[in-house]
């Protein structure tokens, strides 16, 4: 029987100071705070984007917006897996027009996700710069994209999971990844 | 998730519970769509969607057109007047001929009742019945619905649809869906246009209209069709007005404020008194606009999935 085998990646103390890093990662490339806005990609990617507000805050004094996008009508396999359930509302809070917008998400793994997000905020405005800050950088794109915030980078392979739990809704900081179990050959 | 409804949307009769609240909730989020500065998403790209109205329809068709085009569906409308029906073609030739051109789905209103599901058991689209004869008219079922639970939770609300009752499909979706969420419903209305037994269904009825306002939560107050008059249901309209007419000075004496809905388009002085109409208790622009919202819904779970794709496109994706 294969079991799966279960590793902590980022603990408590390890996710806030990965978070930290991130943004003042995002602040030297978007020096001007009054510029920015982060735009979490739902679900957990919109509790990302509220830590790094509260770290940009401590560090410039600047309440920076924040947005939420629900990608889920700007997926590319609808004809494939039909309909799926909304994850959340989306909303801007400001324009986006001319402004450094940052699209936020708990695990970069194909890039489709992000492709979506992409397209989508396309439909809300025409944002100066968008870049892309991710907390897990799991590997395995199929598409031409890359994040230019990244908080911890792990090679996986496909069938293994990366799970980030927030304390907002699930009682606790943490990133684990859980690795397929191989069968013996 | 793919065909939680299954094929077709034909009433709210034959949905469960769990199915009305999955389109109710889906609803919520298309509302904020309808908000944007581009009112548009892309994820019914490429499907091609045929409105087929066979009685005369202006809310109802505009409302199903918006909801196509802002979810970027391709929509064809096609009225009967100006059709290869009034040439004597049947309502299945006519399908078959629109599905021999690779359409995806058809919405469609009809003057029988029945002929939505004649229609869904023959094409291999997905059919939405947009009202059919006395029968049903489910998407204006989900819309009361979801107007009523904007302000309240449909459990245990009592609801009071005046009027019409015997020749409205409106009436016959609300009651099935309020039912199935748990509501109180009742009706109230001349006895000549309310349908014999319909207690049986677990339906409260009044035959004063002061005595289901004195009762009621909500008023769904039902269009009273003019041609009634002439076919002898009622005496006159003045008369209904005087005994039915939803008036401010009837509410006035109401232990709580009325949440008054209509599913238009409305006879002012007939059934509904203009002050109530546009009065602080009408949600009756609430139900347009939740229309739209409710009608993406509906073709969104309806569309698109297949599921023997399904399983080669796991473990591609971001989660």
């Amino acid at each position: 029987m294969p079991t799966d085998e279960r590793q902590l990646l980022l603990d408590e103390r390890a996710f806030a100071r990965t978070l930290h890093r991130m943004a003042l990662d995002i602040l030297r490339q978007n020096p001007d705070p009054e510029l920015l806005v982060l735009i979490g990609i739902q679900r957990r990617g919109v509790e990302i984007a509220a830590r790094l507000a509260s770290h940009l805050a401590q560090e410039t004094g600047a309440q920076v917006p924040r947005g939420a996008l629900d990608i889920t009508l700007y997926r590319d396999d609808f004809e494939v897996v039909g309909p799926r359930p909304l994850v959340g509302p989306t909303h801007l809070p400001v324009k986006l027009d001319g402004r450094e917008a940052w699209i936020v998400d708990d695990v970069l793994f194909s890039g489709r996700t992000v492709r979506a997000a992409l397209d989508e905020l396309a439909d809300f405005g025409r944002p100066g710069r968008i870049g892309l800050a991710v907390l897990v950088d799991r590997g395995g794109r199929e598409l031409p994209i890359q994040a230019d915030v990244v908080g911890e980078r792990v090679p996986t392979a496909a069938g293994d999971r990366v799970e980030v739990f927030v304390r907002e809704l699930d009682g606790r900081d943490a990133v684990e990844v859980v690795r397929a179990g191989r069968s013996a050959p | 998730m793919s065909g939680a409804l299954g094929k077709d949307l034909l009433s709210l009769e034959h949905l469960s519970a769990d199915q009305i609240r999955l389109v109710l909730d889906t609803a919520e989020p298309f509302k904020e769509i309808s908000e944007r500065a581009i009112k548009k998403v892309p994820v019914l790209r490429g499907k091609t969607i045929v409105n087929l109205f066979f009685e005369a329809s202006t809310r109802t068709r505009i409302s199903f057109e918006f909801a196509e085009k802002r979810l970027s569906a391709d929509t064809v409308n096609v009225a009967a007047s100006g059709s290869s029906v009034v040439k004597g073609e049947t309502l299945v030739d006519t399908a078959r001929n629109l599905e021999a051109m690779r359409i995806d789905m058809v919405v469609m209103r009809h003057g029988s009742s029945g002929a939505a599901k004649f229609l869904a058991d023959r094409i291999e689209s997905n059919v939405i019945n947009a009202g059919d004869g006395k029968h049903e008219h489910p998407t204006q079922g989900l819309l009361d619905l979801l107007t009523i639970r904007d302000h309240r939770p449909i459990a245990g609300t009592k609801v009071c649809i005046v009027g019409d009752v015997l020749h409205s499909r409106v009436a016959r979706s609300n009651i099935w869906g309020l039912l199935k969420l748990g509501a109180e419903v009742a009706v109230c209305g001349p006895q000549s246009l309310l349908p014999l037994g319909i207690e049986a269904l677990g339906v409260r009825v009044f035959r004063r209209v002061e005595e289901a306002i004195a009762w009621a939560d909500v008023l769904n107050v039902l269009r009273l069709q003019l041609e009634r008059m002439q076919a002898g249901y009622i005496p006159s309209l003045r008369e209904y007005y005087r005994h039915f007419g939803v008036t401010v000075e009837r509410l006035e004496k109401a232990p709580r404020d009325l949440l008054i809905l209509h599913p238009g388009p409305m006879n002012r002085g007939v059934e509904i008194d203009s002050r109530v109409a546009d009065g602080p208790h009408s949600v009756i622009l609430n139900q347009v606009t939740n229309g739209v919202a409710v009608r993406m819904a509906a073709l969104y779970l309806l569309a698109g999935g297949k599921p023997e794709l399904a399983e080669a496109a796991k473990g591609g994706s971001d989660r």
